[in-house]
């Protein structure tokens, strides 16, 4: 079927309009619909997301005095520009004050003032082995090509193995 | 083929219809985002470390008081279409079924217990949600918080002094809270406030969402209302303020749909009752009708237009017309054309058989 208004687009929309006690039906389609105003799923489901990623891309240059890269899982802020997503909890504190910024922007704050957190202390809890954590790390630093610390971890290993 | 009758409540106790307000609001979802100290997030963890990040929270799982009779489902270990019906239950999210551009992650797991589940190695390590059927904010938020504080003292969680509870994406850091309501509002969207009201939302710091989330579409007139921050303000506040805005949109709802009847009341009554003889007869439908005739039919039963129908009946349509919920049903996979005959006859079957 083709759009009511322009006649050439496919209708996809059908749009019922009440005006007083009468009633029209009007087979739109997806421009016409948006130019009238009516809410299509194309308007209507815009990924919060995107906003977000935009706003990164366009006010995140890395603050000064900021490591350029984090000394656990590796990633850098130029992998949170791109994905959106940081690689662990410690990037919060390596890239803290680019971070801080961003959340301001973001949530209007930057401090959690819910429920506080007290982890349990480490006896209370099942053992992790070291030496996988560390395993984990070099596969990160060799993976992401940074060799020095790649070596590091490697005599790290050594030395507990 | 996954057996959804192992699970304690079959994944279906939040279409009962026994909240508040339970003909406009479907449901209300509480989730927690949470991840573990001495990991990388999900999207950079290796296939080992998720595995190891399964194994530590399945032993905390197995002593957790606060769920009885939890179910662990491996979700890297389903076929595709059983991740399908895990997500159209409402039980796992799109990224955790797999579903989006991602395959389905090693290590992804949900555990499911009545009303609850905690999904593992979602885009957080954990995301413990509560489902509960109609408008039902303060208890599924004690559910879930009491979950929380539990699994808190089990397995040490990333919470920085400044930042709180920390995760991937810095939208849902601070509380890791997300409430949303899943709400039907034919009114505002027949008169045409609808938009007017979605942008007042976006105003006030909530967002809104289709039926299944981030980047989901609006079909059938249901829409997922949210908060949008998450740091800054407490849970309490968070959560009080999104009730609120709620009970504000369905008096907006209300007074549309009585606007509706008074103005056009027989144009309504007729459009209303052809959604429900389409359903009754069709011999196809495919999934966007069916959801706009039982929009249509649902808005018809809050009008008490058509008596005779539960809110429960129109809730299960919603869920068990999906695609593979028919396969489901059917015991194969199938085709789009395929499950619009099938879809058509459960719809019919179930109207012929509870409705009045």
């Amino acid at each position: 079927m083709v759009c009511d208004l322009c006649k050439e687009g496919e209708a996809v929309i059908q749009l019922t309009e009440i005006e007083g006690s009468g009633v029209r039906q009007l087979h739109l389609c997806e421009k016409c619909a948006a130019e009238r105003g009516v809410e299509t799923t194309l308007t209507a489901a815009k990924p919060q997301i995107n906003n977000f990623l935009q706003t990164i891309h366009e006010q995140m240059p890395a603050a000064k005095g900021e490591p350029a890269q984090c000394s656990f899982c590796q990633g850098t802020l130029a992998d949170f520009r791109a994905t959106g997503r940081l690689g662990c909890a410690h990037c919060y504190e390596t890239f803290e004050s680019s971070l801080r910024d961003l959340l301001r922007r973001v949530h209007g704050n930057s401090r959690h003032i819910g429920r506080r957190y007290v982890a349990p202390l480490p006896t209370e809890l099942p053992h992790v082995s070291n030496a996988t954590e560390l395993r984990d790390r070099l596969k990160r630093a060799i993976e992401s090509e940074q060799f020095e610390l790649a070596a590091d971890i490697r005599d790290k290993l050594r030395g507990i193995e | 083929m996954l057996d959804l009758s192992l699970l304690p409540d079959g994944g279906a106790s939040w279409l009962d219809a026994s909240g508040e307000h339970a003909d406009i609001v479907i449901s209300t979802r509480i989730r927690l985002a949470r991840n573990l100290e001495g990991y990388a997030f999900t999207p950079r963890a290796r296939d080992g470390e998720r595995l190891r990040i399964l194994t530590q929270v399945r032993e905390a799982f197995a002593s957790l008081r606060s769920i009885e009779d939890g179910v662990l489902v491996r979700v890297d270990e389903l076929a595709p279409e059983d991740r399908l019906l895990l997500h159209e239950r409402h039980l796992v999210s799109k990224e955790l079924a797999g579903l989006n551009d991602q395959p389905v992650r090693t290590g992804a797991a949900v555990y499911l217990s009545r009303g609850v589940g905690i999904m593992v190695n979602e885009e957080d390590h954990l995301r413990l949600q509560a489902l509960h059927s109609g408008f039902h904010i303060p208890d599924a938020f004690g559910v879930i918080e009491r979950l929380d504080a539990e699994l808190g003292n089990k397995v040490p969680y990333a919470f920085h002094n400044e930042f709180g509870y920390l995760t991937a994406c810095p939208t849902n850091v601070g509380t890791g809270l997300r409430a949303s309501v899943l709400i039907h509002l034919p009114g505002l969207v027949l008169t045409k406030e609808i938009g007017k009201v979605l942008a007042g939302l976006q105003q006030v710091g909530l967002t809104y969402r289709g039926m299944y989330g981030e980047g989901s579409e609006v079909v059938g007139n249901f829409f997922q209302i949210s908060n949008q921050t998450t740091l800054g303000r407490s849970e309490g506040e968070l959560l009080d303020y999104l009730v609120r805005v709620v009970r504000h949109v369905i008096e907006r709802e209300e007074e549309a749909r009585r606007v509706l009847l008074r103005d056009a009341g027989y144009i309504i009554e007729d459009k209303l009752w052809r959604a429900f003889g389409t359903l009754r007869y069709a011999r196809s439908l495919s999934f966007e009708e069916a959801m706009n005739y039982l929009s249509g039919v649902r808005l018809a039963v809050g009008l008490k237009l058509i008596s005779g129908l539960s809110v429960y009946t129109l809730n299960k349509l919603l869920i068990f017309s999906q695609l593979a919920h028919l396969g489901h049903t059917e015991g194969r996979a199938l085709t789009e054309s395929e499950a619009n005959v099938a879809r058509a006859r459960y719809v019919r079957e179930t109207l012929a058989t509870e409705s009045e």
